[in-house]
């Protein structure tokens, strides 16, 4: 099968469910008892695993099927979560994450992953998982197979597992010496009996009382109690010299599989299920020396029929009703009520010796049904997958879709996802520029309507410009993406590294709405990483540290993100250890990037910075960074060339704050238009507090320089006109001046103007290549008259 | 840079300025334009005169004149605007006429002449004699070096 051509497809989807398997396991982590979220995170595993097996990646098919396993245990409730078991799968998923790495890199995916998959298989056990540094001593090692179980006696142990007991499988070994084996067998079932109950023993019962065993013998047992506690307690036996208590491999699917289903009755018992019934397959096995059989067998059958639908018996209700039956039969059930309620019923009719109700496992219906759902969830259309869509996509696969087979909704939970369309990034470029010159065109048009005063003209140039501007909001927001899809892989980081670390926690996200350019989250990723490590391991101190600085145990880091002017901020706060000034320096004199005598004239600000120079290096640092070879010169250069900067604020003891500045690129923006002497500069709206016309006996001096007082504050005057050195023709001598009140943070500026020309939204365009780092300059702008503008970065005029 | 002498000969473009001709060779032309209003950007060079809308396209303009320090003229009817497009920069050069393309046989260039004391020699890769005119093949990256 030719595969390659969905290598892409398969990449992103993959990267997709992953990404979707890890937030819903940390959801899982705050709430283990919802059942829904593990539904969820099943169902990206189980696609997973198809895709995966259609691709021939055998590796992380096998793999995600060992995951799969251990999640249908836990949504069936036959485990629990635990945070060892979440750990495991956490695990799991980061090799995934790996495996799909190194296929999107060219490699195989091929990778060895033993110890993660002999762990999941213990937790599908139902033992403990065993953090891995921890070697105990308890016999919980894997399979107890000595004992053969034929089904019914399999049906037991399952039922007693799904009702939380533990099945075990104990070996008890006498001492050599003992002269009275059967005594102590006794002793050892006593024992037994007060905890719970022995389902088989070997050599049999009879045999062990007769004493006709060597030295060893083994029992199934179930119980409430761990296996130490049995261990301990029939180690306390004398002339017991050795005990070994092993978890009984439980037949994980298929419990009740004594009776054979046709696709009749097997879409009776799934669509039951669908509509919460419980489908059971009920073994009762009468008395041996009942008489009326045939009686007793219709008693059951008014039971059962009370509390729900009896779908099929094994033999045949004909066979039961004459008797052609030994003292079994097995009868398929669907019911409301619970295993252990119907169960109680059937044994009240005398004569019956024992009742076994078992869950039917609808295993191959599930995958059927998510199947047809997936199918029928989405369509994709494009082949061409770029990585172009918003984090919650619900896609299936390329294949084509069985036809109408009606989307039945999950039972508890409405899919999240959003019917999406992959599109080629480049498209959406090829759009925007069109877009673009339309609304330059739109401009002159508004313009010359209003000059021609035409009454037809307005109204259609009115009503285009609306048209026009749903477009624009449409079309803006195709390219935009919420930084959220950067951030969101941030909490999962930050467990593994606080777990790793030893260290408390605490993340807090703050505007993770806030949108960026495509191109721009790709390539913030990383470094965003690297400087989130850094403040979990170098800025935040353990618990003890922080307990003796008097800071709360749990350390804090917040990512902030927000808009101001043309750019967006995204900040990483932590209440660390801050940054040591005198260490940092040492150290770059050290290594030569500064010198003694330039470190005299450097100001704190520029200290802190010296650890994003090039040289640098961060020796001391775990490992454990990825092996990406990032440092944080590193950083600063990828922040560089997305045509950002970064600045680092620190007070030791106290906590840093890393501040990146990036630039919203392409942008429609609102600006305010201003003229300064015939030219024309754009203000943008979003820096923009009010505007204001003062008086020249307003402008007080304050250390040489010019400010005001704006509603209380002192804000000092920027003349635009000096900035821009614009050539005057005559001084202006005027009273009055306007004023644009902006603003960066938390800091004001007043820009003086000749006048306000009006609010306008524009296209923001780059000056170019050429034309580089042009101070106060962020870009330019075509007004409607098709003359250039420029557009004044407010942020470099206030300091 | 211009010599691409794998090919007998190189297609220029030629211009004038101040009684000069100059030369560049066609894959680095975009267009010629004539002249539009010029938006001024503060705090640049003296010889960077602004930008212009180019189909919608921010360009940023150089006058030639200034660039070489020659004096400065009136613009006139003939003056254009050459787009160049140098590596990932595209810059547009004020000229007083651009109106030939010429194939130049690759002998026929020579390395520019020692002449003392002028600052085009810096920008000067060559120069090329055809019928009885000389053409001055510029160097493009000195012209638009300093500034990157």
């Amino acid at each position: 099968m030719e595969v390659n051509q969905y290598l892409e497809m398969f990449i992103e989807e993959s990267k997709e469910h992953l990404q979707a398997c890890s937030e819903h396991l940390l959801e899982l982590e705050k709430n283990p008892e919802d059942l829904a979220i593990v539904g969820e995170i099943f169902r990206s595993a189980h696609t997973l695993k198809g895709m995966s097996a259609t691709m021939g990646f055998e590796d992380l098919a096998d793999l995600t099927h060992k995951m799969e396993n251990v999640l249908d245990a836990i949504r069936n409730e036959k485990i629990h979560v635990s945070p060892e078991i979440l750990d495991v799968v956490f695990e799991s998923v980061d090799h995934l994450e790996e495996m799909v790495m190194d296929i999107a890199n060219g490699g195989d995916g091929k990778r060895d992953v033993s110890s993660t998959v002999a762990q999941l298989k213990r937790i599908e056990l139902g033992e403990e998982a065993i953090p891995e540094v921890v070697t105990t001593e308890t016999p919980a090692t894997a399979v107890a197979s000595v004992l053969e179980y034929d089904g019914f006696e399999q049906t037991v142990i399952a039922q007693s597992t799904e009702q939380g007991f533990n099945a075990f499988e104990i070996s008890v070994k006498l001492r050599e010496d003992c002269l009275l084996k059967a005594a102590r067998v006794f002793m050892v079932f006593e024992i037994l009996e007060k905890d719970g109950e022995v389902i088989k023993a070997n050599p049999s019962v009879e045999k062990l009382e007769d004493g006709q065993f060597d030295q060893q013998f083994y029992v199934a047992f179930v119980t409430k109690e761990s296996a130490e506690d049995m261990q301990k307690k029939i180690m306390s036996v004398s002339e017991v010299e050795e005990v070994i208590v092993a978890t009984i491999e439980t037949p994980t699917t298929d419990v009740a599989s004594v009776l054979e289903y046709d696709g009749f009755e097997q879409t009776v018992i799934s669509q039951s299920a669908e509509q919460g019934f419980n489908a059971f397959e009920i073994s009762v096995k009468l008395r041996e020396d009942c008489l009326l059989k045939a009686a007793r067998v219709f008693m059951v059958f008014e039971i059962l029929e009370k509390d729900g639908d009896v779908i099929k018996s094994t033999p045949s209700v004909d066979k039961l009703e004459d008797e052609q039956f030994d003292q079994q039969f097995y009868v398929a059930f669907v019911t409301k009520e619970s295993a252990e309620d119907m169960r109680k019923k059937i044994m009240k009719v005398s004569e019956v010796e024992e009742v076994i109700v078992a869950m039917i496992e609808l295993k191959q219906h599930s995958a059927k049904e998510q199947a047809i759902q997936e199918v029928v969830a989405t369509a994709t259309v494009e082949v061409e997958a770029q990585p172009a869509t918003a984090p919650k996509t619900n896609t299936a696969k390329p294949t084509p879709a069985k036809a109408a087979a009606p989307a039945k909704a999950e039972k508890n939970h409405a899919p999240v996802g959003n019917k999406t369309i992959r599109v080629n990034i480049e498209r959406l470029d090829i759009l925007m520029n069109l877009f673009e010159e339309l609304v330059i065109d739109r401009g002159r048009l508004q313009s010359i309507a209003t000059e021609v005063n035409h009454g037809e003209l307005n109204e259609t140039v009115e009503r285009m410009s609306r048209v026009m501007g749903d477009l624009q909001t449409i079309i803006l927001t195709m390219r935009m993406v919420p930084v959220e899809t950067v951030f969101n892989r941030f909490p999962k980081m930050i467990r593994q590294l606080s777990r790793d670390l030893n260290k408390k926690i605490n993340l807090e996200i703050i505007g993770a709405e806030t949108e960026l350019d495509r191109t721009v989250i790709d390539e913030i990723g990383d470094p965003l990483v690297h400087l989130i490590r850094n403040s979990v391991d170098h800025g935040i101190e353990n618990p003890t540290a922080r307990r003796a600085k008097g800071k709360p145990e749990e350390g804090t880091v917040v990512l902030r993100a927000y808009h101001s002017g043309n750019y967006v901020f995204i900040e990483i706060e932590d209440d660390g250890a801050g940054i040591n000034r005198d260490k940092v320096l040492a150290k770059a004199i050290s290594k030569g990037v500064v010198t003694q005598e330039q470190s005299y004239s450097m100001s704190d600000k520029q200290i802190n910075e010296l650890i994003l120079a090039s040289g640098f290096s961060t020796a001391d640092v775990i490992s454990d960074v990825s092996g990406r070879g990032v440092g944080l010169d590193v950083v600063k250069t990828t922040i560089e060339s997305l045509g950002g900067n970064i600045s680092i604020e620190s007070t030791q003891d106290v906590g840093s704050i890393f501040s990146i500045q990036l630039p919203l690129t392409l942008s429609i923006i609102s600006v305010m238009l201003v003229e300064i002497e015939k030219e024309i500069y754009a203000i943008p709206l979003s820096s923009i507090i009010e505007t204001s016309i003062i008086r020249s006996s307003e402008i007080m001096n304050a250390h040489n320089q010019k400010v005001i007082d704006f509603r209380g504050k002192v804000v000092p005057l920027v003349f635009l006109e000096e900035i821009f050195e614009v050539p005057r023709k005559e001084q202006q001598d005027d009273e009055f001046h306007s004023v644009v009140i902006v603003r960066k943070g938390e800091k004001l500026a007043g820009l003086v103007v000749d006048s306000f020309i009006g609010q306008q939204e524009i296209v923001l365009k780059s000056l170019g290549n050429y034309l580089t780092n042009i101070f106060a300059i962020s870009g330019a702008t075509i007004l409607g008259n098709g003359k250039v503008a420029l557009i004044v970065d407010c942020n470099a005029l206030i300091k | 840079m211009t010599n691409a002498v794998e090919q007998e000969s190189i297609k220029v473009i030629v211009f004038q300025l101040a009684d000069k001709e100059y030369a560049i060779p066609v894959s680095h032309v975009q267009g010629i334009e004539k002249l539009m209003h010029i938006t001024r950007v503060p705090k640049t060079a003296k010889y960077v005169k602004g930008v212009i809308n180019l189909r919608g396209v921010v360009t940023p303009i150089v006058d030639l004149r200034e660039r070489f320090e020659l004096p400065i003229s009136e613009h006139e009817e003939t003056t254009r605007i050459i787009i160049i497009s140098l590596e990932d920069m595209e810059v547009g050069f004020v000229v007083d006429s651009a109106n030939d393309v010429l194939d130049i046989p690759a002998n026929s260039i020579e390395p520019q002449p020692e002449v003392v004391g002028s600052l085009e020699e810096e920008f000067i890769s060559g120069v090329a004699k055809i019928d009885k005119r000389l053409l001055i093949l510029l160097h493009l990256e000195k012209v638009l070096n300093p500034l990157k």
